[in-house]
Formats: C-alpha cells, structure tokens, sequence
C-alpha cells in the first residue's frame, strides 16, 4: 500500500504484475499511436481543406485497397492482443501443483481467511513471499470479486459456488485488497489489506493464535450435528461412507457420474438433494441456514483428512446406473 | 402563411394526440432532456461526493442510490431513446421522403409507454430509490436490496417495449415507405444506421425484458432463478442481462454514428468515402454485438475457453469500427470545411470515439481486463463511447438539425463555445478515471484510499465544466426559439431530402412527393469553394461600401 498522496502506477508485487503491465504498455502504445494518427488527421485536414483555401482537392478514384488496408492493419494489430491475452490468461488460470491453499469467505461486509493451520483473519491477508498461493473462495450472500491490484488478480466470489485464484507474492509490503463487485450498503468498506512477509516470518506467524483447526472443528461439527447417523464409516448407514471419498468419481442416481470434489461435498451439506448418489434415497435434510459456508468448509476439511477405508461397493450396481 | 408542423394545431391536444412524428419527435426531445436532467444532477452530486477520500457528504444508502439512478436514468431514459426517438423519428420519414412513419400511431403509443415507464422509474425514486446499480446483479437485487428494486425493474421493463414499437416502425418505413428512385444504396447512412440499430432492439429487448420479469418473480414471489437459496444461479442472470445489454450499447451508439456521417459530409462538402463500407459497418457491428456478452464476465468463474472466444470475438469489433474511424477521416481529406459548430462536434466526436474504442480493447484482452474489470477504467471507457460518442452525437445532431426542427438559427457563437466546453470538460472529467482504473480504484465506492485523492479531484473539477457545457445549449437553444435568427431552407449547404423542404417542414414534410435521382451524399466540394468565393466578394462588397460611408 501506498503512502505517496498521489501515484501514476500501481505497486507490482505478484509473479504477473509485470506481465500484466507489459501487455498494458504495448496497448497504450497502439492507443496513443492511433489517437495522435486520427487526431492529427482530422485537425490537419480540417485546417488544410478550410473552405477558401486554394489547394488542390482532385480525387482520386475510390480504391477498395484503401479500405482492405485499413481493416487489416486493426485486425492483425487485435490479434496479437487476443493471443498475448489469452496465453497470459492461460497461465493465470493454471495454477501449479505445490501451491499453498487458502480459504476465503466473503460475506456482507467482510473477508473472511482461514489458514490450514488454523489462524483466522478479518479484512487482513498475511502471505509467504515466493509461495504460489491458491484461494478457494465462497460467499455466504451475494457475488462478491477479490481484487489485489498490487498483483493484478481479481476472481468473483459466488454464493453456492467455488471459485479460485491462484498467484505468487514477490515483493515484501503492505498492499490493497479491494471487494471489486458492487455488493450493498457498505462496499466500500469491505476493504482489507495483504500483507507479504519472509517465509520463516510467515511461518511463524501462521501458528500464532490458533484456536481450532479448521480439521478439528470440521470433526467437532460432524459430530454436534450428528451426521454419523446415517453416514456410519462402515456403510450400514441411510447415507454413504464418506472416508475416501474425496476426489472419487461416483455414480449418480438417474444416471451419470460426479467427481465427490469441494463443490460435491458444499452441495451435499447445504443443497443435498441437488445431486443424490446412486443406491440411496433423497432424505438427507438441508443445513442451510445451520451451518454456514466457513463451517461446511470444516466439514469438509475433515472429511479430506480421514483415513482412506475400503468402502463395500454393494450398495451401487449397474442397474441403478442406468435406470 | 402556409401553416408548418409546429404552426398546425396549438391546442395542447393538438400535440398529446397527435399522429405526426416531427411532433412526437418533439415531445420525446422534452422528455429524454427531463431525464437527462435527472440523471445529471445525480452525477454531479456524486462527483462532489468524490471529491475527498472519506464518505462525508452523503452516507452510503444515498450514495449507492445516486449512481444507480444515474445509471438508469441515462441508459434506459436518455441514451437509448435519445438519438432514434428524437432526431430519427423527425428526421427518417422526410430522409426517405415519406409523409409519415408507417404506422404514426403505434410511434406516439410508443411515447405514451416512455412516459409511464417514466412515470414508474420517479414511483421507485418516490420510494426511496434503488440502491443495486442499473445492472440489477443478483442474488443482491433478488434477495438482498431492501430498496426500490421492482418498481425500477418494472421502468426499465416497459421502457423496451417503447423502443421496440420504435423500431419495429422504422423497420417497416424504410422498407415499404421510399420514395421513387431512393434504392438501398442512395439512402443516408442515418437511414442505415437506424435500420441496423431497429435490428438490434427488436431481436434483444425481448431478451432483456424477459429476465427482469424472471428477476421480479424471485423478487416478488420468492420463484428461485437466480438465488442460490432458492435452487436458482447468480450467473445466469448475468448472461441473460448482457445478451441484451451489450447489443445495447451499440442502441446507443450507433444511431450516433449514423448523426455523424450526415454530419461529416456536410462538414467537408465532400461525398462520404467508402458509403457501403460504413453502411455494412454498421449491420457488422449490429451482428457481432450479439455474440460479445461474455466479456463482462471473465473473472465470473466462467470457463477460460468461453472467456478465450469472447475475447476473440469481441477483438473482431474493432474492425468495423476502425473502418468507420478511417472513412470518416478521409471524407475530411480534401473537402471544404468551415470552422463552425457542426464542424466543432464532429472533430469532438471523432477524438472521443477514437479513444474510447482503442481503450475498448484493453477491456476485451482478457488477462487485462482481470486487473481492469469492475475499475475506473471500465467506467472512463463506457462514458468515452457513451458520451464522447451518444452524446457528441446526439447534441451534434441536436444543432445540426436545430434550423429544420425549429426554422431558427442558434448562436454560432454560444454553439462553438458549447462543443469546446463538453470536449475539454469531458477528457478532464474521464481521461483520469483511466489511470485511477489502472491504480485499482474500485467503480461504486463512497470512500477510497487517499492516495486516489488527486485524481477523483481533477475528474470532479471536470465535471463542473461538462456541466457547464451542457445546460448552456438548454439556454441558446430555448433563446434561439423565440430570438434566434430565422433559418433557410438550407443553412449548412447540405445534401438531403430533408433539406429540401421548408425550415421547419409542413405536416406532411413535402408539398410534392419527391423524386430522387442521384446517389447519397452528391456534394459538390468544388461548387461549395466557388460559394465561398462568391460570399467573400459579397462581404468585401460590404465592408468597402461601408469604408466609403465612413470616408
């Protein structure tokens, strides 16, 4: 963040900030290019062909060459904005295998962070310099966007629906984080900032003030609301065994298979009868409103952790697979 | 004396029931510059907001409410209706040398539906406002807002079926309703813009107009759509808005572009250059704003390969645009040009145009457009091809046609000085949006950090002037009504059916139906030189006439 009163250009503290800046520098090149070319143009004629003057106004003839030439030249020009855009975009959306995973909750009028660890932030993001960082973000409300222009990254965060982002801190600082999409009274306040620091810095830090890991407390949940009940570890239950699951592809009833990744399991917790699996019947009730999405992603994170059991495949046969 | 259109009929019936679209044209001018009124004083109190970091003037609940009543009042109530409600409803029928539009009556229906949509849009500000910006996103406008929210959707609901009788009667006019000898290809690229422009409104407005009723019944009966607590899909509503908002913004533009052409020919004297390639450019623009919408929703979570074709796509827009840019330019090139107001607003149109398309293309190169979406930058951009271009257009084309419209003559000097304030006031207003866009302000804050400070200044300072700019034609024009010098035929030496009738033109446009037998825009730059000549001497004639008084 910065402390200057004024400044003409944004602080490049991420892996694509330069990227990102040299992409804008040559679109600023083509628009100042074009602008003084038009506007050179259009004053110079106007003041050379001015009504009284005696120059020469002989046409020539009407060539559709000109107008070839005038549409390829934008076109190859937007072309090589649409590529460069597009492999930069690409690599935006990929993110790498050894990224460090973050959860983030947006809500009316706040971020909320959850470490692996445990520590828990408000409105304050501290990151590891040089650690591909990936967000996993959910709002609990209404579609909220987090943007760290310092890093040039922005990523809607959707009610109901995962989105993520990933980037690499490479400057130690202070920088904004901003709530970019319009989300009620206090918008402008859902404000916060981003905090780059030294990895064995951040380490530190990370394991200060830890109250419940997010694995604990996913664990304490599933047991306060009982969801053992049905879901018993070795199957007998109403519902399925959940150890292992995580990362499967399973049948679904009415045909058709879903992957049981973060996005299955939020669905089952909050909307169950959204995608019912193969085998069983639609009577798990709904905890929306019960469990919010900062206690789902718990759940969930405790589901991940347990150990993988055989589960029996009794339960599911081809013959609910295809009804 | 012979009776004209506005001499025929004074009884205030005379005007509310009238069939005549010169009329109707004149009541949508009343109308659009009411609103345009509105959603201005609701700018500038919001750039006085602005002009220091903290939220001081107003708290965040007027805030909001002011921007979005900015936001609809000048896109559905100004900006869309402005240049074909107005100037093409007067001007098509007499372009094409037409007693009427094909169906006059189904033209002031259409402006009847205007005024309750109108109507219904103050109930929401009665109301207390609305308060979720006029793109209406869900779930917040759904679910969440506590204010106004269906009153407004209902406004903007009905206002599309205004703009759909409208264009479904310049459709119908121009194919059936040409005089002899005005084939498609002598018609006024005016002519064409509009046709592209109806092409748009009939085949998108149904769209728009179908997910606001789908956003008022989750809103009013709790159907879920696009609430996810209800089973519905927050995006969903976002493509369905922009499939018809995007093709909007060329509603607004093009007939703009259309203003322009008729305007940059009589400018220069001179044919426009490449006539069939700005009239194509335009059906172009017309086909491809309809396949663009997804990139108002690249960091949405769509999928990147979406996101890689609406890039591409949106890319291919520039061409017809830059074909546009360039004709016009060279139909300046060796023509004879006068510095006066028209001239003024057409140099105006074209910088802020060029600028505005150019910066266009930041937005639609998609790892930009991650760092710029939802910023200032977004917001410069749209107002740069919104009001540098629609509105340039439309107050270009408002002075331009002003002696027909009203047989008088504006000041010329009020005029030039108009144009250089909205076009200095504009880029002081907007040029340093950009840069706060690129810093990473965010669009609809009440409060920002202080560092952006300095520029939300400057743009504030701009603000004032284009304010200036534009309520000082309200006063000169309003003047030149009752004072301004009475207006030929033909004031600006321009070619067109129009300007062949009578300044202002009696009610059924011509006395003898015309006939046409040259091509569009049969301007003789030569001609217009020997004119000047012939003026010159007349006015040396004068002044050595007056020197020998004065001897």
């Amino acid at each position: 963040m910065s402390e200057k009163s004024f400044q003409l250009w944004p602080d490049m503290a991420s892996s694509f900030a330069l990227d990102v800046d040299l992409l804008y520098g040559f679109l600023i090149v083509v628009t100042i290019f074009f602008s003084i070319l038009i506007s050179v143009m259009v004053i110079g004629f106007s003041l050379y062909y001015r009504r009284g003057r005696k120059v020469n106004r002989k046409l020539g003839h009407h060539s559709n060459f000109t107008e070839v030439i005038w549409a390829a030249g934008p076109f190859v020009l937007v072309m090589i904005m649409f590529v460069w855009g597009a492999m930069l975009f690409y690599k935006m959306q990929t993110p790498p295998e050894n990224t460090l995973d973050i959860e983030v909750v947006g809500k009316q009028w706040m971020w909320k962070i959850q470490h692996a660890t445990g520590r828990q932030e408000i409105n304050a993001l501290h990151l590891p310099l040089g650690q591909p960082i990936r967000l996993r973000m959910i709002s609990e409300d209404v579609i909220h966007s987090f943007y760290i222009p310092a890093f040039r990254v922005k990523q809607d965060v959707l009610p109901a629906f995962f989105t993520q982002l990933w980037f690499e801190p490479t400057r130690i600082g202070t920088y904004h984080l901003f709530c970019a999409e319009y989300c009620g009274n206090e918008h402008s306040k859902m404000i916060g900032t981003v905090t780059v620091m030294a990895p064995e810095e951040y380490a530190r830090w990370v394991e200060e003030g830890v109250q419940e890991k997010p694995v604990d407390a996913g664990e304490r949940l599933f047991t306060q609301f009982q969801c053992n009940t049905c879901h018993q570890s070795d199957n007998s239950g109403n519902g399925p065994a959940l150890a292992g699951l995580f990362g499967k592809k399973r049948p679904l009833k009415g045909g058709g298979l879903v992957e049981a990744n973060d996005q299955y399991f939020r669905d089952s917790i909050l909307n169950p009868h959204k995608q019912i699996l193969a085998g069983y019947d639609a009577m798990m009730p709904t905890f929306q409103g019960q469990l919010t999405e900062s206690d789902s992603l718990a759940i969930i994170a405790y589901l991940k952790s347990l150990p993988q059991l055989p589960i029996p495949e009794n339960s599911v046969s081809m013959q609910d697979l295809n009804p | 004396m012979k009776k004209n259109y506005l001499t025929n009929g004074q009884t205030v019936a005379s005007w509310l029931l009238t069939g005549d679209h010169k009329r109707i044209a004149m009541l949508y001018l009343v109308s659009v510059t009411l609103f345009f009124l509105v959603g201005g004083v609701a700018a500038l109190m919001f750039r006085l907001e602005l002009l220091t970091p903290k939220g001081d003037m107003f708290i965040p609940e007027q805030y909001n409410r002011l921007f979005t009543l900015h936001g609809v009042m000048m896109v559905f109530f100004f900006l869309i209706p402005a240049v074909p409600a107005v100037l093409g409803n007067f001007l098509i029928p007499i372009m094409i040398g037409a007693r009427d539009l094909a169906f006059p009556k189904l033209n002031l229906a259409s402006w009847y539906i205007y005024v309750i949509a109108g109507i219904c849009a103050i109930i929401a500000l009665i109301q207390g406002g609305v308060d979720t910006g006029w793109t209406f996103y869900t779930p917040y406008s759904s679910t969440y807002s506590n204010t106004a929210v269906t009153a407004a959707v209902l406004a903007a609901f009905i206002a599309g079926f205004s703009s759909i009788l409208t264009a479904l009667n310049f459709i119908v006019t121009v194919h059936t309703m040409r005089a002899p000898g005005l084939t498609w290809f002598r018609l006024p690229l005016f002519v064409w813009a509009h046709y592209a422009t109806s092409l748009i409104i009939i085949l998108g407005t149904p769209v728009l107009a179908i997910t606001l009723l789908l956003l008022g019944l989750e809103r009013v009966c709790g159907v879920g759509i696009f609430d996810p607590r209800l089973g519905g899909d927050p995006i969903l509503f976002q493509h369905l808005f922009w499939f018809y908002s995007h093709p909007a913004v060329y509603i607004m533009v093009l007939p703009a572009m259309g203003v322009i052409s008729e305007m940059v020919a009589c400018a220069a004297q001179k044919k426009v250059f490449g006539y069939e390639f700005v009239a194509f450019s335009s059906l172009a623009i017309a086909v491809l704003g309809f396949l663009v919408w997804g990139h108002h929703m690249f960091v949405t979570g769509q999928s990147m390969y979406a996101g890689f074709v609406f890039s591409f796509i949106s890319m291919l827009v520039a061409i017809p645009s830059a074909i546009k840019v360039f004709n016009w330019t060279a139909t300046i090139y060796k023509g004879s040009i006068v510095w006066n107001t028209v001239t003024m607003y057409v140099l105006g149109f074209l910088g802020l145009f060029t600028i505005g398309g150019l910066t266009g293309l930041f937005l639609a190169t998609i790892a930009v457009d991650v760092h710029l979406h939802d910023t200032y930058f977004v917001v410069a951009h749209f107002h740069y091809i919104m009001v540098g271009g629609s509105v340039m257009g439309y107050l270009g084309g408002i002075h331009f046609w002003w002696p027909k419209m009203t047989g008088r003559m504006f000041p010329e000097f009020f005029g030039k000085l108009s144009a250089l304030l909205v076009f200095v006031g504009f880029n002081l207003t907007f040029f340093p949006q950009f840069v706060l866009g690129y810093l990473g302000m965010p669009r609809r804050y009440h409060a920002y950090p202080d560092e952006f400070q300095m520029l939300n200044v400057l743009s504030t300072a701009g603000a004032t002037v284009l304010g200036l700019g534009y309520a000082l034609p309200l006063f000169y024009l309003i003047w030149s009504l009752k004072y301004g010098k009475k207006a030929s035929n033909n004031p600006w030496h321009a070619y067109g059916l129009e300007w062949e009738t009578s300044s202002p033109p009696p009610t059924f446009n011509f006395d003898v139906m015309p006939v046409v037998t040259r091509p569009a825009y049969d301007y003789d730059t030569e001609a217009a030189e020997q004119l000047a000549k012939v003026e010159d001497k007349a006015i040396d004639a004068i002044r050595r006439e007056h020197e020998e008084t004065a001897l």
